[in-house]
């Protein structure tokens, strides 16, 4: 382990009083900023040479950022459970025999969310729930069921404090998929984020309506292209976190981010951004993930203790890493002004041109990239379109055109879109206030929808402009609750305060409405 | 192909009230009546084109001045089409609006097997002053019409629109397009200050009953709203929310099925 200097240590203090003060932070809020703040006093990671200048510089110039994992990682950033073997085989560290009807079911999921760590330390991933629960319901009336669901749910959302949460629907309609929406429509909780997996040729159209009538009415369930996620991921890929496509029984070491923004800065012009600076830092990032990676299962011990592992609920070999970006606009339009063009991200060929370049130059490090303990996705990382942080100023998450700056037709915007999101397999999405009208019409949402997927899009979320939960970029917070936030009332959700910081630099609330 | 052109008023990328799911709507310019409740009086003015040269599939005209200005292009079935191939894959169809589209039928025909090659449907919003039955080879590349029954009294018809002969046409229309099998959808503008609308629902639902089948054809209410119209006739009231789904409730009674109210 490396020395630090005293100063660091003085500054962490501060920080950890800081903490200790805070009255807008509840106690579980403050107990993971302390580990936090504790973590970043080691130094035991064996970093690329370079990183510091790109990493820890002012935040006006970073090029790389690793999303608070902190110093020494100590488990996967994301964990997928596969919780239907879960099921099958009950746990012996939990001391629960297989569930044997649906309130058993719930309890032991209950019970097993505490368990599974991550990033939030709480559970990204909670299950492909309707095909988990249909086959305990068989027997159950409609009312029964939706009585504990709606008991399950709320509590899923008054304990599971992170919107950075994840259940899945689909791709094949079940009783307890059409129960589920209905249950989330009603209650409007920010968590559980949900998604449907929809292949228009497994998925009845009356399931993905139901999706689109209980997304206006509370921002989810978001679609995931089910198609291009099987053929990349294989059958058992399930969306987690935000909207990130992961193997079950897996998941992502770690996820750090290139602000590309502020590397077209450092640039000269679009040739040497193209030829020198991009690929210098393309090379330190993956460095960097190599070392989180080396860390996390040669050293940090998390896979030879940790039972989901002991227990078979996941596995080593099906983890991955996930290689993210922001700022592709933000890159596009810095080296377009570069050259002296006034093109603009999303509203020009020539700009739209430029965009695909970067990606295939990013698209093609990482096919040439190896890590040996990403056997899952062929040795490579996986590209995600970080959605963005509070924290970030004027950086437009992953590939989206900036809030503000999006076509005036919502058909352009989704032909700009559609360049893009093949480049992402551990996730890219978009978000698409609706018009309150559309109520009364949520074929037209599933029209998009449909064609979206054959236009090669990848994710797309909706959400009424009209109601309390909305979306902010991969995760839903309630107005109402960034309102009392704002008042400096302490709230319970780790993600009610992104969101706050999201709508003061995001401007996420202004996102033309279509 | 054919030099036919429509004075095209504009066209709506995606839009999803006009029809089933989502579809590029366009409005044409030009009308025969004169709704007091228009909520696009720019789209009524008829414009004459003097000299107009046949080869130009597209030229821009403006009528009207300050607020009410608006510029007409008029185009060719594949002008429009072209727009409209931009939005495939993500509409199922087209409609085509005004004004009153049925001044422009040679141009709605030839539109309509435009779309048909591209595997889109193909519906006509019509006030129903002009009658479909004269139009077959219209009809077998339509998929459906959205009718306007402005009113079902002849007197209330009149004092809405202003139009003196045009009322039988209008449920004659309503009738045969239902037989057919090609009655999209009827729409009723509801407006409390110029007809009972209770009354007038009521008897239009009883007179379309025998030729309605769930899922065939449905209503849609529209609540009057002051916005758009014509500054003299702002002060017309708005019907409730309540006075509304009585509406809908009375065609519920009499049998139909999925009546929109907006
Ligand atoms: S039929 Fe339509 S366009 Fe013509 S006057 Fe009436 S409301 Fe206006």
């Amino acid at each position: 382990m490396r020395d630090i200097s005293m100063d660091r240590v003085q500054a962490t203090r501060e920080n950890i009083l800081g903490i200790i003060k805070n009255t807008s932070l509840t106690h579980e809020q403050k107990l993971t900023n302390l580990a936090n703040a504790a973590d970043g006093l080691l130094e035991v990671l064996d970093v690329p040479e370079g990183l510091d200048d790109l990493l820890n510089c002012d935040a006006d110039r970073r090029c790389i950022c690793d999303l608070f994992e902190g110093h020494a990682p100590m488990r996967p950033r994301y964990i997928v459970p596969d919780y239907e073997k879960f099921f099958k085989q009950g746990s012996a560290f939990l001391q629960l025999e297989p569930p044997t009807d649906f309130f058993e079911a719930l309890n032991h999921l209950l019970i097993i969310y505490k368990h599974v760590p991550s990033i939030t330390n709480y559970p990204v991933y909670l299950g492909n729930l309707d095909m988990l629960l249909d086959p305990f319901i068989k027997d159950l009336d409609d009312e029964t069921v939706k009585k504990h669901l709606r008991l399950f749910l709320t509590n899923v959302d008054r304990t599971v404090l992170d919107s950075f949460s994840h259940a899945d629907l689909g791709p094949v309609a079940t009783r307890a998929g059409y129960l589920i929406m209905e249950v989330s429509a009603e209650l409007e909780n920010a968590v559980p984020n949900i998604t449907m997996r929809y292949d228009p040729d497994i998925t009845d159209d009356e399931f993905v309506l139901a999706g689109v009538r209980c997304a206006l009415k509370t921002a989810k369930p978001s679609f995931a292209n089910h198609k291009m996620f099987k053929s990349e991921l294989g059958d058992d890929y399930v969306i987690a976190s935000c909207y990130n496509g992961l193997k079950l029984g897996g998941g992502s070491y770690t996820l750090c981010r290139l602000i590309l923004g502020h590397i077209a800065d450092r640039a000269r012009d679009i040739k040497d951004f193209k030829e020198n600076v991009l690929p210098y830092v393309l090379d330190i990032q993956g460095r960097y993930m190599d070392a989180r990676i080396a860390f996390e299962v040669e050293e940090s011990g998390f896979f030879e203790s940790n039972f989901l592992a002991k227990e078979g609920l996941i596995h080593r070999d099906r983890f991955t890493a996930m290689y993210g970006l922001v700022g592709l606009a933000d890159a596009v339009n810095i080296l377009l002004e570069k050259e002296g063009k006034s093109d603009r991200y999303g509203h020009s060929e020539e700009a739209t041109r430029l965009g695909v370049e970067i990606m295939e130059i990013i698209d093609t490090w990482n096919k040439n990239h190896v890590n040996k303990y990403c056997e899952a996705t062929d040795g490579h990382f996986l590209l995600h379109a970080q959605v963005g942080i509070a924290e970030d100023i004027e950086v437009a998450p992953g590939t989206r055109v900036p809030i503000g700056e999006e076509p005036a037709e919502l058909v352009d915007h989704l032909n700009v879109l559609s360049n893009f999101h093949k480049y992402f397999p551990s996730g890219t999405g978009d978000i698409f206030p609706m018009d309150i009208t559309i109520h009364k019409n949520p074929e037209y949402v599933v029209d998009i929808i449909k064609g979206a997927w054959k236009k090669d899009l990848r994710y797309l979320s909706f959400y009424s402009s009209e109601s309390d939960v909305i979306r902010i970029t991969g995760y839903l917070v309630k107005r109402s609750e960034i309102e009392k936030f704002e008042k400096g009332v302490a709230v319970l959700q780790n993600t009610t305060h992104l969101g706050t910081g999201a709508k003061h630099n995001g401007k996420i609330l202004e996102r033309k409405v279509r | 192909m054919t030099a036919v052109t429509a004075p095209v008023n504009k066209i709506i990328p995606f839009s999803s009230v006009d029809g089933p799911g989502n579809r590029t709507a366009i409005f044409l310019q030009g009308c025969n009546i004169d709704c007091r409740y228009c909520h696009n009086p720019e789209t009524r003015v008829t414009v004459v084109m003097s000299g107009h040269n046949p080869d130009i599939s597209e030229a821009v005209i403006t009528v009207g001045d300050g607020p009410c200005q608006v510029d007409i292009t008029h185009m060719t079935p594949q002008a429009v089409m072209e727009q409209v191939k931009k939005q495939v894959p993500f509409i199922r169809g087209i409609t085509v609006s005004g004004g009153e589209c049925m001044l422009h039928q040679d141009f709605l025909h030839d539109l309509f097997v435009l779309a048909k090659g591209e595997g889109l449907t193909t519906l006509i919003d019509s006030n129903g002053t002009l009658p479909f039955s004269k139009c077959p080879e219209l009809l077998s590349v339509t998929d459906g019409v959205m009718l306007d029954v402005k009113a079902f009294f002849q007197a209330d018809y009149e004092t809405v629109t202003g139009s003196k002969n045009t009322y039988e046409v209008v449920l004659e229309n309503a009738v045969f397009l239902a037989a057919q099998g090609k009655l999209e959808e009827i729409r009723c503008v509801i407006c409390p200050s110029l007809y009972d609308g209770k009354k007038s629902v009521r008897a239009l639902g009883e007179y379309m009953k025998s030729y309605y089948e769930p899922g065939a054809f449905h209503f849609k209410l529209i609540s009057y709203r002051p916005m758009g119209v014509r500054p003299e006739y702002a002060h017309m009231l708005t019907p409730g929310t309540d006075y509304m789904n009585e509406l809908a409730a009375i065609l519920s009674e009499i049998g139909y099925q999925d009546t929109v109210v907006v």
